[in-house]
């Protein structure tokens, strides 16, 4: 019995590829198998090729592999796109009516399963991928009845009759898969899971759950891959909570309108990707300017300009880390998991509250968009603190003097107070202002409320800046990245330390303020530093060697041809640079 | 008893001598007081541009953001709460030129504020460039040769985007524009204003005199129906929108606020925060 699996099924974009993955992976959640998720998709409606792959196992998964176990094939395209993943056992399941044809070098085995004609017999050929879904039930030798919960909640408000026929046509499949297979029935068995419910999300929906739980109640944002998922959870969520999503006409509106919201004493946030973080670029000045907390979600995707919008990439970092005209202190965090996720968002609320400041969530396609199993919440670690913030009656000020609500103090945070509250009058400009926030341009009120503003950098509560696994006091190599790329990290570092090759990692969660001593010292303690990134110039590896320097021992290891990095083939570049006398 | 003078601050205004803006400032402080809101209650947003200064030169909650986007500021702060009046402001170059985009889509959203344009048919702190209200011909710094593009038509806009609260004063009637703010304020709904507000350094042409000889009061055109929209379009168009009064007003349409499924009756601001557990495992469920 395998402890691993790796499946895949692709088609034409709207032909019901993504329904295919989603009931079989649904249902294999349910097992307790944890899962990871990765489409392939084009940036049109329908047609084009598209794949969703999905990696099962027994034990935790936060990547794709490179491997290819079993490949459902709805077209011809399919295969000749993929076929190269497969491995000698593999297997393709190809949909008969395309007359399939196995390419000379591929060395997995075609069955030609009329997947189709099946369906087309028991009423309607869209249930293809319900017989395609049986025949794979075959390979793994699971029963039907798995699937049934699943196709229940599909399809159950068509009614009984629809619910059984989709069931009938997993039956019918797995029942024709199994006369074909012979010997083989059961090939792809998998250990049993453990049988624990986890949760099975994007990236984007634990953002906007994290979001939720943070206590934000309006989002103001404009659509955009691959982001949109974020504002279209909570359009279905915030309205039972009092509050909802409004979409505005650009994401300068989306920004501003989540100031104004923040201004007014609640949690409001806006989520966007490269292209709208462009224009958002003013409004995280005057966040910043003005001491009104903000947070932006930033899904990274390929760019520049439209770039590649539905492809993964980690190319936005510098520009989060100082776009926006003039100096501000800003926070940037990077989750890499969808835990991470939920909880640093609620984080990401918290420090913009606590030091009157923007912070950007930095996201990547891969996190956004892949799917995977994540741990259930808990609760208790939830934890809203919204520091200076004074809501209770304030002291009645002298005759219209304004309320101090910039007033320079130690920790740079000043107490805050909103429109609507009595003797708490103020001004508020993206002019350089006094402490109550009149105009000034006074070079010593200059200084006062630059150093004010910068010093609240000093005092960001963020829980674990790093994500450290790092079993070696000396370490040959210690690997670094930010974001998605942890899922392959932790798969190659146990195949090199097994090589022999002492390996850390660390994998940055808050970039900004760069944690620069802690990275330090993991710096100082490996041979080499291969920093993994999804970008062309090694933007990461750049920002460590400014905080940090040891030039000489960090290295870049980039990929920016749209695609996630795959585990041996990271494998294959860190070995690859670890002997050209590097080490 | 709120009086104008509790809505003066001690900011002396940057603004010219003579400047159209200073009326407004008082218009806007008086209409607070006969509405009997405390200054606290009360906030104005603003853009960039000597106009934009106004949020500083009044007793009340103000912020002075970025240019052309006071109107997203002041449709988040009303959302956050619903109790606050909220008047956005800035000049025709904020409103109709960078914001325009902004202008049409708060008209159509309709969200509960008011948006008080001054215009001056110039850029005046950029000392003195066209701005998209200047006529055609108008010589400026950026036009030496006269303007080539035809003024914008801020009232057609409005009334063609759907707005249900239309109205146009002129500076120098404080009384007139006193009326207009406070009716704008008392509209459920967006109320859009735009207010002649002569330039006297930068607008040789557009001048007190000349509005007063060009402007016709819709209280002066016999049987006029502000609840008419196409009465409302025809005149503008007939007077080619040199209008002053309560140029149309649609009471019935329902504002955002009201049309928003499931939007707290009670203020955002006020609302506990943190959800509850069973919400929490409730919303987990549909992922497992």
């Amino acid at each position: 019995m395998l402890h691993q699996l790796s499946w895949k099924v692709g088609g034409q974009q709207g032909e019901g590829i993504e329904s295919t993955g989603e009931i079989f992976s649904t249902a294999m959640n349910r097992l307790g198998y944890h899962l990871y998720g990765y489409r392939h998709f084009s940036s049109r409606i329908k047609g084009g090729h598209t794949n969703n792959k999905i990696n099962v196992r027994t034990s935790v998964v936060h990547t794709i592999p490179d491997d290819l176990d079993i490949l459902v094939a709805f077209d011809q395209e399919t295969i000749d796109v993929n076929y190269k993943e497969l491995t000698s056992e593999g297997v393709i399941l190809a949909d008969a009516k395309f007359k399939p044809v196995k390419p000379e070098d591929c060395p997995a085995t075609l069955y030609v399963v009329p997947f189709t004609e099946v369906a087309a017999e028991l009423g309607t050929t869209l249930m293809k991928n319900m017989v395609a879904i049986g025949a794979t039930a075959a390979l793994l030798n699971l029963e039907d009845e798995v699937f049934q919960s699943v196709v229940d909640e599909i399809f159950g408000r068509k009614g009984e009759t629809v619910v059984q026929k989709n069931m009938t046509a997993i039956a019918q499949g797995h029942e024709l898969m199994n006369g074909m297979l012979g010997d083989n029935i059961g090939k792809f068995e998998l250990e049993p899971a453990d049988g624990k419910h986890r949760l099975f999300m994007i990236g984007n929906e634990a953002i906007a759950l994290g979001a939720l739980a943070a206590g934000t109640r309006i989002m103001a944002a404009y659509p955009i891959t691959p982001a949109s998922e974020i504002m279209e959870y909570l359009i279905k969520k915030l309205p039972k909570f009092g509050g909802t999503v409004i979409q505005t006409e650009d994401e300068i509106a989306a920004a501003t309108m989540a100031i104004g919201a923040n201004y007014g004493g609640i949690r409001s946030f806006t989520a966007s990707a490269g292209p709208g973080l462009s224009l958002m670029m003013e409004a995280i000045g005057l966040s910043g300017m003005t001491e009104q907390p903000l947070v932006i979600v930033d899904t990274q995707r390929g760019g520049p300009s439209t770039g590649l919008p539905t492809k993964q990439e980690q190319s936005d970092l510098m520009a989060m880390l100082y776009g926006t005209h003039g100096e501000i202190p800003k926070v940037v965090i990077a989750p890499s998991t969808g835990e991470e996720a939920f909880y640093d968002t609620i984080q990401a609320f918290n420090i913009a509250e606590e030091l009157q400041l923007p912070v950007i969530l930095l996201s990547d396609l891969q996190l956004s968009l892949g799917k995977q199993t994540v741990e259930p919440f808990d609760y208790s670690k939830i934890e809203i603190r919204r520091g200076k913030l004074e809501l209770g009656e304030l002291p009645e000020a002298e005759d219209k003097a304004y309320f101090k609500r910039f007033e320079v103090t130690e920790d740079g945070v000043s107490t805050r107070v909103v429109p609507g509250q009595k003797h708490g009058i103020h001004h508020v400009t993206g002019v350089e202002h006094d402490e109550t926030g009149k105009p000034s341009e006074a070079a010593g009120n200059r200084k006062a409320q630059m150093d004010k503003r910068f010093r609240k950098l000093d005092h960001v509560n963020f829980n674990m800046p790093v994500f450290k696994n790092t079993p070696h006091e000396e370490a040959d190599v210690l690997l670094v990245g930010f974001n998605s790329t942890k899922g392959a990290i932790e798969e190659i570092q146990p195949m090199l330390n097994e090589e022999g090759i002492k390996t850390n990692h660390a994998h940055i969660r808050l970039i900004h303020p760069f944690p620069a001593v802690e990275m330090k010292e993991l710096i100082d303690n490996a041979k080499k530093v291969i920093v993994v990134e999804n970008n062309a110039t090694g933007q990461l590896a750049n920002v460590m060697k400014m905080n940090i320097g040891a030039h000489d021992k960090i290295i870049s290891l980039v990929k920016y041809d749209g695609t996630p990095f795959l585990p041996k083939e990271l494998l294959g570049r860190v070995k690859e640079l670890l002997t050209d006398g590097n080490i | 008893m709120v009086t104008f003078k509790d809505f003066r601050n001690n900011v002396k205004p940057n603004w010219c001598p003579g400047c159209g803006d200073f009326s407004v400032q008082a218009a806007i402080q008086r209409a607070a007081a006969n509405l009997e809101i405390q200054p606290h209650e009360l906030a104005v947003i603003s853009g960039i541009g000597c106009s934009g200064r106004i949020s500083g030169y009044i007793n009340s909650y103000g912020l002075h953001g970025i240019h052309g986007r006071a109107l997203p500021i002041a449709q988040g702060l009303k959302m956050a709460n619903r109790n606050l009046k909220v008047i956005a402001s800035g000049g025709d170059g904020d409103g109709f030129a960078i914001g325009m985009g902004h202008t049409i889509h708060s008209i159509r959203r309709n969200v509960d504020i008011t948006y008080i344009v001054m215009d001056n048919q110039i850029y005046g702190l950029t000392k003195g460039q066209t701005s998209p209200r200047s006529a055609a011909g108008f010589v400026t710094k950026s036009t030496p040769g006269g303007a080539i593009e035809p003024s914008l038509k801020p009232l057609e806009v409005a009334l063609s985007a759907g707005a249900t609260f239309v109205a146009q004063s002129f500076s120098t009637d404080l009384k007139e524009l006193t009326a207009i703010i406070e009716a704008g304020m008392n509209h459920n709904g967006f109320a859009f204003i735009n207010v002649f507000s002569p330039c006297v350094t930068y607008n040789k042409i557009n001048t007190y005199d000349w509005f007063k000889e060009n402007i016709t009061k819709l209280s002066s055109i016999e049987g006029y129906d502000s609840t008419n929209r196409a009465q409302a379009m025809a005149t503008v168009m007939e007077h080619e929108g040199l209008v002053t009064g309560i140029i149309y007003q649609d009471e019935e349409t329902p504002s955002y606020q009201n049309l928003v499924n499931g939007y707290s009756e009670e203020p955002l601001n006020q609302q506990e925060m943190m959800i509850e557990e069973k919400d929490l495992q409730e919303l987990m469920k549909e992922f497992m």
